[in-house]
């Protein structure tokens, strides 16, 4: 999950992680109300759930009531894009108003879990307010890493190591292993994914600032985490998406035609490839899970069916923990109480796979049972393309 | 021959009375798995599915020389649970729950390392070895004792392959689910090695997914070490940069764990790449004709 670079800074403060001083504004009068209050010069940041704020125009430097004004009409309202976003891009609902600091060195500093090793790693840098991957890219020998393990967690010669590779002076050692300590207590306690600094400050008055921050959690942790769960921001994802999660269905809106309905990540991601193998185009990416109840198949179903741009849908379930059966039950009271008009493609294999036959068969629907993977691939993308015209005359 | 299980396997089941773990293991014992008993705290000394139940995988392990467990409780007792297994000395520790956060897998990676036994998973379905034991989720049916390893991060679309294969008129030596998690017990490289050394086995069928480097890894051992032939799937080749695919590890980030690279390092390696998931059988039979 991510969140805000405001609730972020926030969450610093609670581990005596120094921020700049700032608060968050919906409108352009509170934005300027605030700029007055912490005085000038001071920076108006775009919060939105997008990376490459700065470029896009979206970070700016007020040096009076007039500036701010006018950058807070701008900046509120405005859509920041990124290959993430899309070509819609992300709306910007509010700002950070932030205190302007001094600044004497930019640095870099992160902290990530590793895959590989299966541990934290924290990562620093003297080339801060960069993309740390063009840097890496660049200057790979600016780029200081401890990793650490996991039982033993956090020691200080972590922090002194990179503190001497990053060329500190003595003050700022001790302030820096102080802030490498705390950020690696938020990490662990909150079930971070990633918490980033970039870029770290040393400002003229010799103090340590994180001037930005980034915090994602790890998904799987956040039911241990109620005080995170609240800091998510649904104005942030997708309507089709908030609407899945929900059910617990792990759903991705993507651009295409070819809605699908599938069980097990792999088998779901697969199911993309092959559309797109025959020169499809699914709609999303849909993963009804394990476990699956009736329930959940509806309310998949209704999201699927929601999604304008779907022509036709493809349902592929290889039942092992989720039986077909059961699958076909909740696919066929969900159709009958839903009067779905475009055509459906439904593919069941699996535990159970002759019982959920029958029940497509005796349901009356009209849909195309296929038994075979790519025979059934084939046919949806067949249909997404004869139901194109159709609609297209409507 | 076969790997990691076999009929003489014995199995215990953690969470062995809950919904699911009651659900597979009656399956197992259907399937003629050597089940020899299940683990619940608190339900010691009572019978399930006529199994006995034990209070800790310790119990079960003096009792009843069990060193295969399989995990089907829920993601935040799992990793104890996982611990526990290894902490009493089973070799082959099979978790099928999903949903583990990450820090507690660290964890157990790490200690896991201190001790012999072998972790599958988590979030995976577990391992088959045909017509002997069934120690996971997967549907029996689709199953033919064969030659043909299979390794997989995935757990249906793992069915979908042994279906095409079955189909094909061949069949498993065992087929492996190693899980779709970020840090998982057993990768790759892990598996092929045993495949490597088990005479049964023909040929393996691998299948990855976007995300992490384990697929990169696994390549450039079979180039160095492999005589084996090795189909490769990835899944994932229209997966968008910087999302979780359903699957905790299935994501592209920092411009690494695309599908397309991964695909491009295994035929640099001279593994054979299938692009298109309903082929996975039938390549698989063109290499092995080829190869006779």
């Amino acid at each position: 999950m991510k969140i805000h670079e405001y609730q972020a800074k926030e969450l610093f403060k609670d581990f005596a992680i120094p921020v700049p001083e700032g608060m968050v504004a919906y409108t352009k009068e509170d934005t300027v109300e605030i700029a007055e209050k912490i005085g000038y010069p001071c920076v108006i940041k775009a919060q939105v759930h997008a990376g490459g704020r700065g470029k896009a125009g979206g970070v700016k430097l007020a040096r009076n009531r007039d500036e701010a004004l006018g950058f807070a009409e701008e900046i509120i309202g405005m859509h920041i894009k990124n290959l993430q976003t899309g070509a819609q891009g992300k709306k910007v609902r509010k700002v950070l108003v932030e205190k302007g600091v001094n600044i004497v060195n930019e640095l870099y500093l992160a902290i990530i879990m590793d895959r590989e090793k299966a541990m934290p790693v924290v990562i620093a840098s003297s080339e801060g307010g960069m993309e740390i991957e063009k840097v890496a890219e660049e200057h790979p020998d600016h780029i200081f890493k401890e990793y650490i393990h996991p039982i033993t967690g956090l020691s200080n010669f972590h922090s002194i190591i990179l503190s001497f590779k990053l060329g500190l002076n003595k003050t700022e050692q001790r302030l820096f292993s102080e802030l490498v300590s705390n950020l690696y207590k938020l990490f662990m306690e909150k079930d971070a994914s990633i918490v980033e600094i970039n870029p770290l400050v040393i400002t003229d008055t010799e103090e340590l600032i994180a001037l930005d921050a980034k915090v994602n959690f790890d998904d799987n942790a956040l039911v241990k985490h109620s005080d995170i769960m609240e800091l998510r921001d649904t104005d942030e994802e997708d309507p089709f998406e908030v609407e899945a999660s929900k059910y617990k269905l792990n759903y991705i809106k993507l651009d295409g035609n070819i809605g699908c309905m599938v069980n097990g990540a792999g088998l779901a991601m697969a199911t993309m490839d092959i559309l797109k193998y025959y020169k499809g185009d699914p709609a999303n990416f849909l993963d009804v899970g394990g476990g699956t109840s009736e329930e959940r198949i509806k309310e998949a179903f209704k999201i699927l069916i929601a999604d304008k741009n779907v022509k036709v849908v493809f349902i592929n379930i290889f039942g092992g923990i989720v039986r077909t059966d059961i699958v076909a039950i909740g696919v066929v009271n969900a159709a009958k109480s839903m009067n779905i008009n475009i055509p459906v493609v439904i593919l069941l294999r699996g535990t159970n796979e002759k019982q959920g036959r029958k029940i497509i068969e005796e349901s009356g629907l009209n849909f195309i049972a296929e038994t075979d993977f790519k025979k059934a691939a084939l046919k949806s993308v067949e249909l997404s393309r004869g139901d194109k015209d159709v609609n297209s005359c409507k | 021959m076969s790997i990691l299980v076999n009929k003489d396997s014995r199995i215990i089941v953690q969470g062995f009375t809950g919904r699911e773990g009651s659900f597979h293991a009656s399956q197992m014992i259907d399937y003629g798995t050597n089940v020899v008993g299940g683990v619940t705290p608190g339900k010691g000394g009572q019978t399930h599915l006529k199994k006995p139940v034990f209070n800790t995988v310790e119990e079960a392990v003096i009792n009843e020389g069990a060193n295969v467990s399989i995990i089907f409780v829920p993601a935040i007792f799992a990793a104890d649970a996982i611990l526990e297994s290894a902490n009493a000395g089973v070799e082959l520790i099979i978790c099928i729950s999903e949903g583990i956060p990450i820090k507690d897998m660290t964890k157990v990676k790490h200690y896991l390392n201190t001790t012999n036994s072998r972790l599958i998973g988590p979030n995976c379905p577990g391992v088959i070895t045909p017509n002997e034991a069934k120690v996971g989720i997967m549907p029996a049916q689709i199953h033919k004792k064969g030659r043909i390893g299979i390794i997989s991060r995935s757990g249906t679309l793992t069915y979908a392959a042994v279906n095409q294969i079955s189909n094909q008129g061949m069949g498993q030596s065992t087929s492996v689910g190693i899980g779709g998690d970020p840090i998982i017990g057993s990768d790759f490289i892990d598996i092929l090695k045993l495949f490597e050394k088990d005479e049964e086995t023909e040929a393996v069928v691998m299948i990855g997914e976007i995300g992490g480097s384990m697929e990169e890894k696994a390549a450039a051992y079979i180039k160095k070490y492999y005589n084996k032939p090795v189909v490769a799937f990835i899944s994932g080749q229209t997966a968008p940069p910087g999302r979780r695919m359903g699957h905790a590890g299935a994501i592209i980030t920092g411009g690494k764990g695309y599908a397309k690279e991964k695909m491009r390092v295994l035929r640099d390696n001279g593994i054979h790449v299938v692009e298109n998931p309903a082929e996975i059988g039938s390549t698989l039979k063109e290499i092995l004709k080829k190869k006779f």
